[in-house]
């Protein structure tokens, strides 16, 4: 017995591809070109397995920003925000993302991993209970697991499911928290929450609505998943990243509650780690204004990813239930994915190899994603990449 | 509330389909190690006994099941 023995299926899964000459975890990107463009593991490819939904990692505006927050502030604030890493621009963002969201209160944390970890971590503790999406992103499983609440899952965007649990919890209900994704990251589907929000009104408890893949593609201000169904008032709890449609690394939660000021200094992902740099708060905060001058580029990236997914869906192959700026092709054979991802990126086409138990089932998913800097032209050649593959194997 | 022997026999018959054909099960089967479920499969079979017995199970006691009378066990104290 080693510790190293648990992570053997690792190591076998890593062999297999190393002596296969593919290596789709960790690719590297040896130089960015663009928004859209850059080399990876030594292909000139069309970055389509990003998130950079709206296309602003080369904003003329966003680098400035960033540019100028180095000069005059340097490169760190090399403390907690509940230290000396509290800078007036966290302050200001906070704001901003608050009066964005049409909220009263805003915390801004170092990633998206540590807002939603944070806030299901510390909102719900020992005698609480958690109701989750099954597909819930990884960040909110860890965080939930850290509670110390109970948790229950329900099958992913099923609200009868759903219902016979919160049915169940009875009394309980007043101390429940109900978390669900705004657009779940590996499909690209949305989650049914004009109807979770009803049965949230109906039954009781907290809900909190992670739209990290949402943010800046749903709704008519850009606002999310909420905004779009029309239930704002029903989420207790929005919480988001600035590694998607704002282009930069970073988190979010807002609310309405005032009790989100004394969360936050019961949040160990928000105290116990460094604040954001001066350059990442300044480029997500002209992100989060040119989201809101700019709603054409909502408008590009649905017809991108209304491009795509048509393409694709012409081509025959099984993609995502929903046309989403994600759009996951479903691979059966794991071999076959691996030798398909690989083809891809000699194409010139970077997208995301997803395998079990990453991916939501027992299957891979080749995992699209258009950003509105994507052209016509780009849209085509990752399209007809996607046909070559069916010249030797029949689609999954 | 079902006695435990009924907890093992409906559990039993829940996991029929995830195993391999005559497959014998018995209360001391372990799930992961003997009769190979991935976690996908497990979560998929209690999801099943959620169903089946009307009871959420809270994910967090999943650590403590290896076979199926931790289960049998587990569901016992759950049902009320």
């Amino acid at each position: 017995m080693s510790l190293f023995d648990k992570f053997q299926p690792i190591i076998d899964v890593r062999a297999e591809l190393q002596s296969l000459g593919i290596m789709p975890f960790g690719a590297v990107t040896e130089k960015i070109l663009s928004a859209t463009e850059g080399i990876v593991n030594g292909h000139r490819v069309i970055l389509a397995g990003t998130n950079n939904y709206l296309g602003l990692t080369f904003d003329p505006e966003c680098i400035a920003a960033a540019k100028t927050a180095i000069e005059e502030q340097g490169t760190g604030t090399t403390g907690s925000r509940m230290a000396n890493g509290t800078f007036a621009e966290h302050v200001l963002l906070e704001q901003e993302l608050a009066a964005f969201f049409n909220r009263r209160h805003a915390i801004v944390f170092t990633t998206g991993y540590a807002a939603t970890s944070g806030m299901c971590a510390t909102l719900a503790g020992p005698g609480d209970t958690i109701v989750l999406d099954a597909d819930s992103h990884a960040s909110i499983y860890d965080g939930v697991r850290l509670s110390g609440a109970d948790i229950v899952r329900f099958r992913h965007n099923d609200v009868a499911d759903l219902e016979k649990r919160l049915r169940r919890l009875g009394e309980r209900l007043s101390n429940t928290l109900i978390i669900v994704e705004g657009i779940y990251s590996m499909l690209g589907d949305r989650s049914p929450l004009r109807e979770i929000a009803e049965l949230k009104r109906r039954y009781g408890g907290m809900l909190l609505v992670d739209e990290a893949h949402s943010m800046g593609m749903l709704g008519e201000h850009g606002r999310g998943l909420a905004e779009h169904a029309g239930v704002e008032d029903d989420v207790d709890f929005i919480a988001g990243t600035f590694s998607k449609s704002l282009g930069a690394i970073g988190g979010f939660c807002v609310s309405n509650h005032p009790e989100l000021d004394a969360v936050r200094f019961a949040t160990r992902s928000y105290i116990f780690t460094a604040s954001p740099s001066p350059s990442v708060i300044a480029s997500t905060r002209t992100a989060l204004r040119l989201l809101q001058e700019r709603p054409q580029l909502r408008e590009q990236l649905w017809r991108n990813a209304r491009h795509l997914y048509d393409g694709l869906e012409a081509l025959g192959f099984r993609i995502s239930p929903q046309v989403s700026p994600v759009v996951a092709v479903t691979v059966e054979d794991r071999g076959q994915s691996i030798q398909w991802w690989n083809r891809l990126l000699e194409s010139g086409v970077y997208v995301n190899l997803v395998m079990p138990p990453a991916s939501p089932g027992d299957y891979s998913l080749l995992r699209c994603s258009v950003s509105a800097a994507h052209t016509s032209g780009q849209i085509e050649r990752i399209l007809a990449a996607f046909a070559a593959l069916r010249g030797s194997a029949t689609p999954g | 509330m079902p006695d435990y022997n009924e907890f093992i026999t409906r559990i039993c018959g829940i996991l029929q389909p995830f195993v391999k054909p005559g497959q014998a099960l018995t209360a001391d089967s372990e799930l992961v190690s003997e009769l190979g479920l991935t976690s996908l499969q497990v979560m998929m079979m209690i999801e099943q006994i959620e169903d089946d017995f009307d009871i959420s199970v809270p994910l967090n006691i999943l650590p403590d099941i290896r076979t199926i009378r931790d289960l049998a066990r587990q569901l016992e104290r759950l049902l009320p």
